[in-house]
This record gives C-alpha cells, structure tokens and sequence, in this order.
C-alpha cells in the first residue's frame, strides 16, 4: 500500500492552503468596505454584492468561455450595486446602515432568482499558477496552486496603504471620512467622493464574488457564500481601517476556516463546531480586548454613522 | 377610460361575471386532471436531494392527465403551510409531496387535519400511528446502494483510505457512513473510511476544506452525505481523487472521476403511488424499502471501475435484492472497540435498532461527537 500521507503535517499545511484558498473573498471585501469606509460611508450591502459577483461572473464565463470577462462582469455589476448604495444614500436623511442590509437581501435575491438556470451547468474556471513546482509533495503543491486573484488581492493591500498615506485621493477620501465640512471647504463634492468610493468598494467586492464561483469553491450555488460578506465587512472594523491589517485578518479567517476541517482528517474530532466557530471567537476576543468605554475605537473615521 | 363613470351596476356585473367563470374554469380542471403539489426545501436542481425529488416529479409529469405544480425554496417555517393550502386551494392539488424533513411535524400534520381529503406524502419515516390517516411517510434505505459503493471504492482506492464528508452525525448519516465501510471492508479488509463532519447540510466552502484535507491525508476515494455533493465532487476531480455520489447521478460533473454512486430512485416510486390511488387502493401509511423496491438505485458504473470490482458488486447487488444478505450482520465492534452488533445477531434491513446507530464501526476514523 502507498502510503503518501503525511501525517499531522496536513494541519499546519491545511491552514496555510485554506488561508491562500478561503481568504480571498474576505480580501476583496474587506478591502473594498475599506475604502468606503474611510470615506465616510458603511456599505453592509456587500454580502449582497459578493453574491451578485459569483452569480454574475459564472454566467458570463458559461456564456462566453471566458472566466476574465466573468471576473470584469462580477466588478461592474459590484460597482452599480456600489453606485446604487451610493445614489440612495445622497438623498438626505438617508441612513446608510438601513439602505446597506436592504441592499444585502435585494443582492442575493436578485442573484438567486437570475442564477437558476446556472446551478447545473460547468463555466470555465480561472487558472492557478503552480507555485509549488520545487516540492515532491503533492500536498505542497496542492496547498501552493496559487490564484492570480489572490497575488492581485495581495498586492492591492500595500498599494491601498501606501494612497491612503500619500495620494492626493487618498487624502480626499479620509478628508471626506473624517470632516466633511473640511471637504466641502476645500471645494469638493462630498457625495462625489464617497459615490466613487463606494462604487471602487463594490467592484472589489464584486471580484470577491468571482474568485467563489470561478475558482474555491468554483461553482454558483445558493449556499456558495454562507455569509463570508458579512464577515469581511465586520473584518474591516477588526482591522481597524487599515488595509495591511485587512491582509492579515483574512489570512487569518481563511486559515482558521481550514482549522475545523484538517484537525479532524488527523484525528482530532471532539469539538469540531467550536474549530468551526474559530473565526468568530477570534473576532470576539479582539473586540472585548479593543474596546473602551472613554475613547471610540481607534482609525475610525469620524463621519461613519456607526461611531458618530 | 374614465373610471369616474363606471356605475356600481357595471361593477358587480363585471364582478358576478368574473366570479362565475372563475368557477366554471375551476372545475373544468379538476375534472381534466389530477393536480399533484410538489415542495422542495432547496433549489431543484442542486444535483443532490431536492433534484432527486424533481426527477420523480418530472417522471409523473410525463403520465397522461397529470399536472404537477412545484416551489423550490421552501423553509421549513410557517411558509410551508401556506404553499400547501395555496396548492390545494388555488390549484387544486389532491396529491402533495412536501419532502423536506422538517415540513413534517407541526406543519404537514396540522395541514393534513385541516384537509383530511387531500392525500400527503412525506420524505423520511416520521409517520406513526398518531398522526391522521390521510398523512403517510416514505423513505429508502439508501445505506444498500452505499454498500454497494463501498465494494466499488474498495477495489478502487490504492492507498486504502477512503474520505467521507457528512453534515452531521445523525443515525441516517452514520448508517451510510459505516455500511459504507462495509463494502469496502469486503473489497479490501484493510481498508479504512476517514470521516469529517460539516456541521451543516449546504456548507461549499468547509465541504471543499473537508474535501482537502482528506486528499492531503492520502485518501483517493470519497464520498459524502450533504445536500448538494457537487462541491466535494467537483474539488476532488480536480485533485485527481475518484468520488462516488450521493443522491443523484453526479457523473456528468466529473465523468472520469465517477466510480458509481447512491441514488434516490424516486421516478420509479411516485408513479407506483400514484397507480395505488387511481386504482383506488390506499398508499400505505408508512413505506419504505431499497434495492428491491426500488426506492433507491445505484449509478451506472464510471470507466474506472474495474471487472473484478464489477463483478464482485453486482453479485451483492443481486444478493441484496434477493434478500440473501443481510449488511450490518454481527459480530460488529465500534471504532472503540465495543462490541455493537453480538455475533449471531442479524440486524436486517427494517430492524428498528439500526434507525438509534450512534455509533462508527471499526475502520472508520472518526468520532460522533
């Protein structure tokens, strides 16, 4: 018998594979929600728009063969959910918090009643790169085929850090997140900024969506996001408005969304629902740890509806 | 048109001329057709359960004078209750599969006294004796075709270890897992079924980890017990692992992959119940069988599968149908050693102890809680 097992070495190695595979999703909307966020607005329709991602960009990639055009598919239609979000919350008194969970179910009914027809068939995939070439063990490689999406995600991370610091539109949108009395001083349009912020926020999330049907999970059915929006939009306060902790928090997310899962291939089997609630603990614990009574929380932007 | 005109003498014209051929037209349909009412909890064609159930319905669709009326997506709440009485009042549906478990107890029993005329089929052997006459449950022993896929994965499997990812541990969900292990055993008495448990019915993203993780344990054949297997049968394709299905025929989604499989075979069963009531006869309160009855089948064999992994299977295919053998046949140890099933002790297939199994026989690796 051959045996290619490789013992408890699965459980670190499943983490890591399920933090490159699983957290992708989370890395796109949470970078998404980052940037609407900071300009002063909170998008809970995101979950919503994730949804609409992976419906959209499996049927573009069945219809025309080309998981690209279903990744572009999946932002533009995270833009107009974006822009639709954006369009009603200009309207005075408008609470953004109502208009985002109205948006959330409108999004994933729409998805569901257009993606019926697309539960049965196969769409295209997006390709993986093989970064895993240098090992012997196919577990290794398994964990390291890597998706284009995911090294995109990556780099977005930085590239986010680095604008909001030092651009020009950068500092427009966290003046606009912080005082938009000071924008409006400076001359500009306050709901302009926050339109394309919210628009550049679901097209992100909308490429979420995409990496769920067209790569990991890599089908459109209707249990396909089982909540990870809401999650990733609750993962942008965990980190604190900052894109490079973004990062890291969904690493965190998909590689303990992997713990549950490999602990029991290797034998570990008592407690399996409290493996799988991992995440949410660990988002509880950071909050209870973060929390205090006399200040609001730190890197908030002033204008969010939540902290105002 | 100005409204402000209509007289109210037009208005209840126009309304007794509406209400009278509403009537009319109601009745010319009922005695047209049968009208037969279908609910499914989920999406029709999820390749997985509520697809099984659509492939009966669309087996009695094709019958002459039948209408089947459907809804998908239909939660196991208070929801439920109102699509049966919009089926049985605006349609006019005589006949009702509600087929999710929970549509069972308050909602389908309380809708059964409210029409004691109209017929209810449920999914899932909750009936008894209690519960009102014109209510009846069906349900297949579906744990003989995963014997039958557990022989087939058995010759299959080079590394000796097969993966099974379920939802919950559940009796139904155990008796497959281990008739399962069964089968295999008989193949290859070392072989051993690796299992982990969801948590959940519809989990794609843990159903792909757990789909993973046992492939990255050197497993290379898998199985599952969840709703819509297309996850772990798609994700273990692509790994190079073979799978053998749940529920429906998965093969189109992975045809080099897909060594056989546990079917429901529901298109054979409801055009059987609905022969019993148009030739006056009642559907027992309380139905059940597998092989031999045909409520459930096995896939076609995939080109993997081999001769001697053929023959082997379809000897104890004809054996199960013929009644000759009997699956969880003592002496049984659990995986801890505990004897379950004493030597010299049957447990045929009706056997209700085999409905309480909370437990994983020996070769499976896993735990219950």
């Amino acid at each position: 018998m051959a045996d290619s097992s490789i013992g408890l070495w699965t459980v670190p190695l499943a983490v890591l594979g399920g933090a490159i595979r699983v957290s992708t999703p989370f890395l796109f909307v949470s970078l998404g929600e980052c940037i609407t966020e900071r300009s002063g607005r909170i998008n809970l329709g995101l979950e919503g728009t994730l949804v609409m991602g992976a419906m959209s960009a499996y049927g573009i990639s069945y219809l025309t063969g080309s998981p690209w055009l279903g990744v572009l598919a999946a932002g533009i239609t995270g833009a107009l959910l974006g822009a639709l979000h954006a369009g009603i919350c200009s309207l005075p008194r408008v609470n953004d918090v109502a208009v985002g969970i109205a948006l959330m179910l409108f999004g994933i009914g729409l998805a569901f009643f257009l993606g019926k027809p697309l539960i049965e068939p196969t769409a295209p995939r997006l390709p993986a790169i093989d970064f895993g070439w240098w090992s012997d063990i196919p577990q290794v490689r398994a964990a390291l085929r890597i998706n284009v999406l995911f090294l995109i995600g990556v780099a977005i991370a930085p590239i986010l850090y680095w604008a909001f610091k030092t651009t020009r539109w950068g500092l427009l949108i966290r003046t606009a997140g912080e005082s938009s009395d000071a924008a409006r001083a400076m001359g500009h349009s306050v709901l302009l900024i926050r339109l394309r912020a919210t628009m550049v926020g679901g097209f992100l999330a909308g490429i979420g969506g995409s990496f769920l049907s067209l790569f990991y999970p890599g089908s459109w059915n209707e249990g396909l996001s089982s909540g990870q929006g809401i999650t990733a939009v609750a993962l942008v306060i965990f980190a604190r408005w900052d894109p490079l902790l973004c990062l890291w928090a969904s690493l965190a997310f998909g590689g303990a969304a992997a713990l549950g899962p490999a602990l029991q291939s290797v034998g570990v089997t008592s407690g399996y629902h409290l493996f799988n609630a991992a995440p949410y603990i660990l988002t509880l614990a950071i909050m209870i740890i973060t929390c205090s009574p006399k200040r609001t929380l730190t890197g908030a932007p002033a204008e969010l509806s939540i902290t105002r | 048109m100005d409204f402000s005109r209509i007289s109210r003498r037009h208005l209840l014209q126009g309304g007794a001329a509406l209400a009278l051929g509403g009537t009319i037209g109601a009745r010319a349909a009922h005695a047209a057709e049968t009208t037969i009412g279908f609910i499914y909890v989920g999406s029709r064609d999820d390749y997985g359960y509520n697809q099984a159930h659509a492939q009966g319905a669309a087996a009695l669709k094709k019958l002459p004078g039948i209408k089947v009326v459907e809804e998908e997506k239909v939660p196991e709440t208070d929801a439920v209750e109102k699509t049966m009485e919009s089926m049985i009042n605006l349609d006019g549906s005589t006949l009702l599969f509600p087929t999710s478990f929970g549509y069972f107890n308050p909602h389908m029993i309380k809708i059964a006294n409210k029409y004691p005329k109209i017929r209810f089929e449920h999914c899932g052997g909750l009936w008894t004796e209690k519960d009102p006459k014109n209510a009846g449950s069906y349900f297949g022993y579906i744990d003989e075709a995963q014997f039958i896929s557990g022989i087939v994965a058995g010759y299959s499997t080079k590394s000796g270890k097969l993966g099974f990812v379920a939802a919950k541990p559940i009796p139904q969900v155990l008796r497959n897992i281990n008739a399962f292990t069964l089968g295999a055993k008989l193949a290859n008495p070392k072989a051993t079924t690796q299992v982990i448990f969801t948590g959940d019915w519809s989990m794609p993203v843990k159903e792909a980890e757990a789909t993973n993780s046992l492939i990255d344990q050197g497993v290379d054949v898998l199985t599952c017990h969840v709703d819509g297997p297309k996850t772990m049968v798609e994700n273990a394709a692509r790994r190079g692992a073979f799978v053998c299905g749940y529920h429906v025929n998965q093969s189109p989604l992975a045809p080099k992959a897909y060594l056989t499989g546990a079917e429901w075979n529901w298109e054979a069963l409801y055009p059987k119940f609905l022969k019993m009531i148009t030739s006056g006869e009642s559907i027992p309160n309380f139905y059940r069988g597998g092989l031999k009855e045909e409520i459930v089948k096995c896939s076609p064999y995939g080109e993997a599968v081999s001769a001697e992994a053929r023959k082997h299977a379809d000897e104890m295919k004809a054996k199960l149908i013929a009644g000759e053998y009997t699956i969880f046949k003592g002496p049984i140890l659990d995986n801890k050693g505990k004897t379950v099933i004493a030597s010299g002790v049957d447990r045929g297939q009706k056997d209700p102890e085999l409905e309480k199994m909370d437990y994983l026989i020996e070769g499976v690796i896993g735990a219950t809680s």
